[in-house]
Parts: structure tokens; C-alpha cells; sequence
């Protein structure tokens, strides 16, 4: 063998080990995926019956309403034209779909990422461990994981929200540990001086305070989420992003760009509402959400009665 | 000591990975701050700091940014671990106390006020002052009765449900008032409470809590890198330099008697006429006859001064009995004024 040319031999196996390792997973231990699967079934056939199966005027009135409520009458006019937009378009059942897979991918990503974030912000070493997994999540090319995840989960919208919560945990779970790590010293210091507890200074001024911080986090993982969406589709996850896969699959421009323009409307509302989730009481000019949009109307017009 | 509110006994803070040791070889050579720092690669905070507070009185820490007073007040509710020294709070050792009832005197004895006020944006003044309470579950309505006493005393009474970023720097310290006196403890700390506010502000303060004080009577804790605000206020004041405390006095004994050049650097431009007494500069009778011109014993300087604007003969100084303890030429008098 030529020395020069050293690395034309495939020293490491790395491929072929993959491989094997991932042949004896699934052939030994298949059920535990099938485990994992049952939480995420549950949340995501709940939602989508529900999108999918109310009346579409209902929705779009639910959505518009939901929008106002979040960031106020010119959100909720945004979201509501948005959306009919769709309809008409005629992507609507397609765009309940995936709103439904975006919707428990977000569930998922905060009932584990936020505790994440937490614990990280809290201890130095678990954040530095948990770094390069993050770091690997987001970088990772996701047709490499499209395959094992198929093999594991079968195919399927189920395995469509593993994906895509795989890709868009990272954003939510470093978010919450720079926003609590950003929390003032001297406010963490005065909840200890007032006798609470490490749990009491978590709720009730930690996380409160970084609260902005890791809403930007979750509305990050939902835009994630979203970019997703087109890929899953190659899993067979249905929705918006099969008509663009479809679209492209059959060289028909037409259909492509109705799936790419749901998409993108989908995407102002989910983008616009979950932002004004994470604006702080200040900036809303210290009103509780009961008293503004369409509660604080009906509200102010049952008190004056 | 049997009144002693607050008590620290050779009290030492060494910051870093090797304290323990630093401390041991401390005690064993002496080392200076310097020397820990090159040896052991830590920080000394405190060093063997010994004071203790009566019932009641004021006692000012004063030192310069980086002196060690904030890390020392820490102590004293044990916001920061001690290395190594005790620590006596209204008859409770903290030192050595657990978690449960370190909580329960943090809320219930120990009320605390921070420079930068650390009040809670997100939550309503009421919420700000009823946070102790809060902790310990009392319920709402007595919460927000002390909130509502609280503010009251701080003349706040209508910003209940207004939030800490509507309120001007002083109101906010005013908040952070109400909050450490929220719970009644007996004991206040304030973190140069009044240093972030404008210089006219902090004299309403400083007048405010005097006034609060004498009515109250609560032991307070009060750190200051300003002399003149340590000797307004304080009945005792304690100098700190580089975590040591250097010298602990009344503010006659500190301005009159600075104990080094460090202490003495500080005093320089103090001014005395309200701080030297009579007893202070007079000189022994020594078989001189009395004469009429007398002022009695604990006259400040500024009245001294006035008696010999007229003429310039010796005073006599009178106590309270009317006996002559001794006299003031106006040659004392203005060398104390000069200091």
C-alpha cells in the first residue's frame, strides 16, 4: 500500500458499525420506541381530531379570537386573513394537520426542554454535558436521522413530531437557561433574604423574570418546528408538506406553491401569536391578560351591566 | 455581652476552591490578601472581623468599595457562608443553624434593604412588600394588610397595585423600606440603601429613616462607603479596610481619635461643629478661678464658638451639677475645629 495515499483504505468502520448497532436496536429493543411513541400519539390524535374535525368556521373563529386575545385587535385581523387566505386556497384540512404536529412538538419541546433549561442554568456541569447533544441536534443534517427514526417509529405523523421535536428542542432549552442565568443577582439575592426557599425563589421571581427569555426560546422552536415540516413530509407525515413534496414529486408548480403559501401563512399567525405570548407585563402597560382583547371586552361589558 | 442584637466573633470570608486551607495557613503565618491570593488562589473578603450591635442602635459600616462591608453584612443572615467565626442574631447562633430555621429568621427576624433597591418588576408593590409573608403562606388578606401598613408608614399609601417601574428611584427605595420592615423584625440591614439616589433624595431619606428609627427602635445594620452619611446616622461606626475592620467608635471617637493614617485620611474633611463636645477639648481647671462665661458639659463645638464671637475670654465648663469640670481657651476651640 502506497503510504501517500494512506486514506484510501476505510480504516474505521463507522458506517458498517452504525448499521449493526442500529439492526440489534431495533430487533431487541423495538417496543421501548414503541413506548415512547404512545405519549406523543395520545397528544397529537387528540389535537388533530379536534382541528380537523371542527367546523372550519369555528376554527377560524377560535384562531382569531386566540391572536386578538395574545397581541390585540391588529393581530387577531392579521391572523384572521391569514387563515382565510388558506381556506380559500383550499389547503385548509392540510394546514389543521400540521398545525396539530406543530402545536405537540411545542408541548413536548417545553414540558422537556424548560426543566432543561433550569437545571442546566443551575448547574455548570450538566450545561456543559448537555451542550454538544444540543449542538449535535441542530447541526445533525435530519435526513441523516430520517432513517433510524423510521426504523424505530415506523413511519407516520407520530414519527413526523419525533423528528421534528429532535430538531427543535435545542432553541427552547437553551433559551430558558440564558434567561434564568440572566435573572439580576441582587433579585435572586432578595428573594433569599426574605426566607424563600430555592423552589419559591424559582417560581415565583426567577422564572417569572426570564419568562420573555424563554418564550423567545419556544416561539424559536416552533419556527423550527415549522421548517421541518417539508422534510417530515418524506416520512409520509401528511399536511402542508406533503402538497409541497407532492408538488415537487410531479413537477406540478401549482399545487408546490399552495403547500408553500400555507406554509408561510401558517407561519405569520403561529410566529406573530406565540411572540406576543412572551412580552412582558410592562410593555402591555400593566394589565392582566383578562383585561384586554376580547375577555377584557366581554368582561368590562358584563361588569358595566 | 447580655443586649447584643447581632454579634460576630472573629469572623472570616476566604472566597475559592481552597479556602479551608487558606484559612488554616492564615491563621498559622498571617498572610496578607496578596499572599492568599498568590498561594491559594482565593480571595479574602473578610478578615477576622469582631463587632457586636446593641438593642436598638444604629451601627454604620463604612469602607470603601471592595472594603468587604457588603460580603460582612451577608453574614449576618448568611447570604454568604462565614470560613470560618460565629455569628449571634437576637440570641439565635446562625452559624450553625439549618436551612428551615435560617428561612424562618430571614423572614420573620431580619428585614433587608439593597442598593439597587431589587425590587421585583413583575410584581405589584403590594406583592413586593408582602413577598416574606408570602413565603411562609400567610394568607392574602393579612399579607395585604401589612403591605397596606407598611406602605403607609413609607407615605405610599396609594401605589398599593402599581407596579416598581412607575415609581420614581426614591419611592422604589421607599419600597424596599416598606418591604424590610413588612414582616416587624427586629432587625434591619441596609446595603448603602441610599447611594444610588440623587444627593437631595438621600437627605429626605436619611432624615425619613432617622425619624422612623427613633419611633421604631429597630437594630439596624447600615453600610455606607460615606462617612458623613455613617456619621449622621450611626450611634456606632465601624471602619473597614481591605476585610479588616480597622477601628469601632461613636462619631466623636472616630472624627477626634482616627486610630490610623487610613482612618485619618477619611476624617480629614469632616466637619466637627456638630461632632466635638466640651468635655471633649477642655483642659483640667489646674486651680484657675471659674469664670462667669460657662457652657455645660455636651455643648457641641458650633455652641462653643458662638461664646467667643463676643469676647475671646476662657470658657468654664459646668456639668449638670454645676460644678466646674474645666475650662476652653479659644485656642482649643479652634483647633479642634480644624482637626
Amino acid at each position: 500500500m502506497d503510504l501517500w495515499d494512506i486514506f484510501d483504505k476505510e480504516w474505521v468502520p463507522v458506517g458498517a458499525w452504525v448499521e449493526q448497532f442500529l439492526n440489534w436496536v431495533v430487533s431487541n429493543f423495538r417496543f421501548i420506541f414503541q413506548a415512547i411513541k404512545v405519549p406523543f400519539d395520545f397528544v397529537l390524535s387528540g389535537l388533530e381530531d379536534t382541528l380537523t374535525g371542527a367546523p372550519d368556521l369555528v376554527m377560524l373563529a377560535v384562531i382569531t379570537l386566540v391572536a386578538w386575545q395574545a397581541g390585540g385587535r391588529r393581530l387577531g385581523l392579521i391572523s384572521a386573513s391569514c387563515m382565510l387566505a388558506i381556506g380559500l386556497m383550499g389547503a385548509w384540512e392540510e394546514s389543521m394537520t400540521t398545525l396539530s404536529i406543530v402545536l405537540t412538538c411545542v408541548v413536548f419541546c417545553s414540558i422537556i426542554g424548560i426543566p432543561l433549561g433550569v437545571v442546566a442554568a443551575k448547574r455548570d456541569r450538566f450545561w456543559y454535558v448537555l451542550q454538544p447533544f444540543l449542538d449535535l441536534m441542530q447541526t445533525i443534517p435530519s435526513f441523516v436521522y430520517l432513517v433510524p427514526i423510521v426504523m424505530l417509529f415506523s413511519i407516520g405523523n407520530v414519527s413526523g413530531v419525533i423528528v421534528t421535536f429532535i430538531y427543535a428542542l435545542p432553541p427552547v432549552v437553551r433559551l430558558t437557561n440564558l434567561g434564568i442565568r440572566q435573572v439580576r443577582p441582587d433579585m435572586v439575592e432578595a428573594a433569599r433574604a426574605f426566607g424563600a426557599s430555592k423552589r419559591q425563589t424559582l417560581y415565583k421571581v426567577e422564572l417569572p423574570l426570564a419568562m420573555p427569555t424563554i418564550m423567545a426560546g419556544v416561539n424559536q422552536t416552533i419556527m423550527m418546528a415549522l421548517s421541518m415540516v417539508v422534510v417530515s413530509s418524506m416520512i409520509s407525515v401528511t399536511g402542508l408538506g406533503q402538497m409541497v413534496l407532492r408538488g415537487i414529486g410531479r413537477l406540478d408548480m401549482g399545487l408546490a406553491t399552495v403547500g408553500g403559501l400555507g406554509i408561510v401563512f401558517l407561519a405569520v399567525v403561529i410566529d406573530r401569536v406565540s411572540q406576543s405570548f412572551g412580552i412582558s407585563a410592562r410593555d402591555r402597560g400593566h394589565k392582566k391578560w383578562y383585561e384586554t382583547g376580547p375577555i377584557g371586552f366581554l368582561r368590562s361589558k358584563i361588569l358595566k351591566n | 455581652m447580655s443586649n447584643a442584637q447581632i454579634e460576630c466573633r472573629d469572623l472570616w470570608k476566604i472566597y475559592g476552591a481552597n479556602s479551608q486551607k487558606a484559612m488554616e495557613a492564615v491563621l498559622k503565618d498571617n498572610l496578607t490578601k496578596e499572599e492568599v491570593r498568590d498561594q491559594f488562589d482565593c480571595v479574602l473578603g473578610v478578615r477576622n472581623a469582631s463587632f457586636s450591635v446593641k438593642e436598638g442602635e444604629i451601627f454604620c459600616i463604612m469602607g470603601l468599595s471592595g472594603s468587604g462591608k457588603s460580603t460582612l453584612v451577608r453574614h449576618v443572615n448568611r447570604l454568604i457562608e462565614p470560613t470560618s467565626g460565629q455569628i449571634h442574631v437576637a440570641g439565635q447562633r446562625v452559624d450553625t443553624m439549618a436551612e428551615p430555621e435560617l428561612r424562618l429568621l430571614r423572614a420573620e427576624t431580619i428585614g433587608m434593604v439593597f442598593q439597587h433597591m431589587a425590587l421585583w418588576p413583575h410584581r405589584t408593590l403590594g406583592e413586593n412588600v408582602g413577598f416574606g409573608l408570602e413565603v411562609r403562606d400567610v394568607p392574602y388578606e393579612a399579607r395585604r394588610e401589612a403591605a397596606i401598613k407598611a406602605l403607609e408608614a413609607m407615605d405610599l399609601s396609594g401605589w398599593i397595585d402599581h407596579y416598581p417601574d412607575q415609581l420614581s428611584g426614591g419611592m422604589q427605595q421607599r419600597v424596599g423600606l416598606a418591604r424590610a420592615l413588612a414582616a416587624d423584625p427586629e432587625i434591619l440591614l441596609m446595603d448603602e440603601p441610599f447611594s444610588a439616589l440623587d444627593p437631595l433624595i438621600r437627605r429626605q431619606l436619611q432624615d425619613q429613616f432617622l425619624e422612623l428609627s427613633a419611633k421604631l427602635k429597630k437594630t439596624t445594620l447600615f453600610i455606607t462607603h460615606d462617612l458623613d452619611e455613617a456619621i449622621r446616622m450611626g450611634d456606632h461606626i465601624a471602619i473597614m479596610n481591605d476585610g479588616e475592620i480597622v477601628q469601632i467608635g461613636t462619631p466623636e471617637e472616630i472624627v477626634t481619635n482616627p486610630k490610623d493614617d487610613y482612618v485619618a485620611e477619611f476624617v480629614k474633611g469632616i466637619s466637627r461643629v456638630s461632632l466635638v463636645h466640651a468635655e471633649t477639648i477642655m483642659e483640667p481647671l489646674e486651680g484657675r478661678a471659674a469664670t462667669n462665661k460657662t457652657i455645660q458639659t455636651g455643648a457641641e463645638l458650633s455652641a462653643i464658638i458662638d461664646c467667643f464671637l463676643d469676647d475671646q475670654e476662657p470658657l468654664t465648663v459646668v456639668d449638670p451639677d454645676g460644678n466646674s469640670v474645666g475650662h476652653i481657651t479659644i485656642k482649643a476651640a479652634l483647633t479642634a475645629l480644624r482637626g
